[in-house]
């Protein structure tokens, strides 16, 4: 009875911290800026196949790597993710603060767009991205240079924008036509694609009979709590961090007193989406990589963001694993094995045998989540305050 | 503050009447021209996917409902229509029966009884009922229990969005009592006589839905036109004065979003029976918020500019994804981020400011003011406002 309540607590806690390290970086970005980022997931899946790409490269250079490979993918996936994160920050969302519900639409048309990047990515595309940037870029600096650009700005960058697109759509078809088919081949599809953990990761921690500790489960938890307090450092500990927590407590008078808001803006999004990549990396030691990888986990993710309240960590560290642990105890049928079986306890039995399964379990959660609100409409640990709005 | 009121007042109400007069003459049209001349146009393949496109043009209109005039941007409108969709399926399967029968796939679940909340889906009324009803009901309670605590702007979007994933879950889990994933097939059932897939069918269910949406364009117009209707705007530009007023913008909330249920539980059941088959895919998360773009494109707090998005939109996406599947995402997320940045206030605003003045000129009509575009003053202001206040210590 106990190794079970132990196990079932441990499994728990690991499905919590799977939720925590991918609602991380969307509780920090929310709880500044109010904005949700609904490409979220991509940008983890971003992380997961850059995960894929240097495992690749650690098994083709033999040796000590394909166990070592990890450490590289974990500091890689978190780059590659936090300067994706920065570019949307910096061409798309900038211009829509303020506006929360269309910001909203437009991270969930990058993310349609990210996926199908990762579907039919290829060279001769990759060609096409490169001839656009340069086109537009460096057109763009041409005119500003040798122009009255504040005087045709108007009319001039939608039509540079269009003409650029043009170009390089055309040298996209013109070079995936011309060139042979290895050439032109898709990077990775649409079929998932999988990644196999470190060799000393793939085992698990035996203890007394019956109890077992997945490798790559603890491994997750330690990752976790990692990430946890490298941000609670940054947050805390440092002259950005600080700024952070300025604008989340009142843009307006941060300001006021000369911090440059949009810095901190850019900077908070880039590591939220950094952490994503962690958080996609992490992810890869549980399952296969797709390009719909977030959809599994984004949903659960908002949860916890929704829980938790806004602007503390701690409020999404107790809410990831309250949602963690009752999903899986709801969903393993722990709750159903507690009563005496028959008699007077048959249909609260009956009933947590229903919703025994994982799918139907984010059923009864979410119904929980409802009732909280109900108490607790601002989550866990509401900003104290007295303002109308939540 | 229109210049409508600073005109004499006898003007301002025939001028009222004339745009009225102007309005329903036009929406008759319409109807018209899609019942008698389409068909003949069309082929029936292409008339079907109209048929379709025209019954998520309703959705299009309840979204704009809670979206583009009172500010709730909902990502769960999937529940609804799916909602509607099963409860018209399921009549189809009863209906096709005979007595004491049950429908083909519970024999693949060992299941022998009818589960109860089939049963009163035996009565055609009910079903009828039931269509609008029920989501009508789902919505209700699930806006009271949001509303009621005064959660808003994200948190209800993201609050919608888990529900419709619960929905979707709830649905395709169940094998033993609705066929789980693989959905319930209506176009070899049986309706009024006939199968509703054949093309007497499918013409009677064209019309039905061409109705349908003028009916529902007709409920949106009344809704939003008067008192109500300015609550509704007045909720979405600036909720807490509403309620310092003296008003209780839940109530309003609550209601609204029961209706916009509703509509979408006529166009969920209407879209079942063109597509021959409801199943969970229709709560797919992605198509709920395609809903949403539908409006975008078109305009916000335009009705028109809800249906005409709908089904521009859908016919978009059927061309392009029939011919290059692999373009149909990106181009549909570059939709997302245009309309976003560039058209807030969709194709008939943009029209509206361009060509505008020359239409009610043309016309002799008095000016009409733009709803959306107005409010975004306040909003930035807002901004200011809703950042979160911490007063820690």
């Amino acid at each position: 009875m106990l190794e079970g309540l132990i196990g079932g607590l441990f499994n728990g806690i690991s499905i919590g911290a799977v939720l925590l390290i991918v609602a991380l970086g969307l509780a920090i970005v929310f709880g500044l800026m109010g904005v949700i980022n609904l490409a979220h997931g991509e940008l983890m899946m971003f992380g997961a196949y850059t995960t894929f790409v240097v495992q690749n490269v650690a098994k083709s250079m033999g040796g000590a790597a394909p166990d070592l490979y990890i450490f590289a993918a974990l500091p890689l996936a978190f780059l590659v993710a936090a300067l994706l994160g920065l570019l949307l920050e910096r061409t798309v969302i900038r211009y829509l603060y303020g506006r929360p519900l269309e910001t909203l639409l437009a991270t969930w048309g990058v993310s349609l767009i990210l996926i199908q990047f990762i579907r039919s990515v290829s060279l001769p595309m990759v060609i096409g991205l490169a001839i656009f940037a340069a086109l537009f870029l460096v057109g763009r600096w041409v005119l500003t240079r040798y122009t009255d650009w504040e005087r045709i700005r108007s009319w001039a960058n939608p039509v540079f924008l269009g003409l650029s697109a043009a170009i390089s759509v055309l040298a996209w078809i013109l070079i995936s036509n011309g060139t042979s088919a290895a050439f032109s081949r898709a990077w990775f599809s649409t079929r998932n694609v999988d990644v196999t953990p470190p060799s000393w990761l793939r085992g698990g921690i035996s203890v007394g009979s019956t109890l077992q500790f997945p490798s790559a489960r603890l491994f997750i938890i330690v990752l976790t709590a990692l990430c946890l307090v490298a941000v609670y450092w940054f947050l805390n500990g440092t002259a950005w961090g600080l700024r952070i927590r300025s604008v989340t407590q009142n843009r307006g008078m941060s300001a006021c007193l000369g911090i440059p808001t949009g810095q901190v803006d850019a900077i908070t999004f880039a590591l939220g989406s950094g952490l994503a990549g962690i958080a996609g990396c992490a992810v890869t030691l549980l399952g296969s990589v797709g390009p719909n990888l977030g959809a599994n986990y984004i949903v659960d993710a908002f949860m916890v963001v929704v829980v938790g309240g806004v602007g503390k960590l701690v409020g999404s560290i107790v809410a990831a694993l309250i949602i963690g642990v009752t999903s899986y105890l709801v969903g393993s049928g722990t709750m159903a094995l507690l009563f005496p079986p028959a008699g007077f306890f048959q249909p609260v039995i009956d009933f947590f045998t229903f919703f025994a399964t994982t799918s139907m379990a984010k059923v009864m959660v979410f119904a929980l989540i409802i009732a909280f609100l109900q108490v607790r409409p601002a989550g866990l640990f509401p900003p104290k305050g007295r303002s109308v709005e939540l | 503050m229109t210049t409508v009121t600073t005109q004499p007042r006898r003007v301002a109400q025939a001028s009222q009447k004339r745009k009225f007069m102007i309005e329903a003459i036009a929406v008759i049209a319409i109807a018209l021209i899609l019942i008698l001349v389409m068909p003949m146009l069309l082929t029936g393949f292409r008339l079907n996917l109209l048929g379709r496109f025209l019954a998520l043009a309703i959705v299009a209109l309840g979204i704009d409902l809670i979206w583009g005039f009172t500010g709730l941007l909902s990502l769960g409108h999937g529940i609804f229509f799916a909602l509607g969709g099963y409860a018209f399926a399921m009549y189809l399967e009863l209906n096709t029966l005979g007595e004491g029968q049950l429908p083909e796939f519970f024999g693949l679940y060992g299941v022998t009884e009818l589960p109860w909340f089939w049963q009163p889906f035996n009565s055609f009324p009910f079903t009828l009922l039931a269509i609008f009803t029920i989501p009508a009901i789902v919505a209700g309670l699930l806006g009271y229990l949001v509303f009621r605590n005064r959660i808003r702007g994200v948190y209800f979007s993201i609050l919608t969005q888990a529900a419709l994933v619960v929905f979707f879950n709830l649905f395709n889990g169940q094998q033993k009592l609705i066929n789980g994933t693989n959905g319930l097939k209506t176009s070899t059932s049986v309706f009024m006589g006939q199968a509703v897939g054949s093309d007497g069918m499918r013409m009677f269910f064209y019309i039905s839905t061409v109705i349908a949406l003028v009916a529902m364009y007709a409920l949106c117009r009344w809704l939003t036109s008067g008192r109500f209707g300015r609550m509704l705007v007045a909720i979405r530009d600036d909720e807490n004065r509403v309620r310092f007023s003296g008003y209780d913008p839940t109530a309003f909330k609550v209601l609204v979003f029961a209706v916009s249920g509703a509509i979408a539980g006529i166009a969920g059941a209407l879209y079942t029976v063109q597509s021959g088959i409801i199943s969970p895919q229709f709560m797919d998360i992605a198509f709920s918020i395609e809903m949403v773009i539908w409006v975008a494109v078109g305009g916000r707090a335009t009705l028109v500019g809800a249906i005409l998005g709908a089904v521009l939109v859908n016919m978009a996406r059927s061309l392009l994804s029939e011919r290059f599947p692999d373009v149909w995402l990106f181009f549909q997320g570059a939709l997302f981020l245009i309309v976003v940045t560039a058209l807030p206030d969709g194709i008939i605003g943009w029209g509206r400011r361009q060509f505008g003045s020359m239409v009610s000129s043309a016309l002799r009509l008095a000016p009409t003011d733009l709803p959306y575009l107005e409010d975004t003053d306040t909003t930035v202001v807002e901004t200011v406002t809703e950042t979160p206040e911490f007063a820690e210590k």
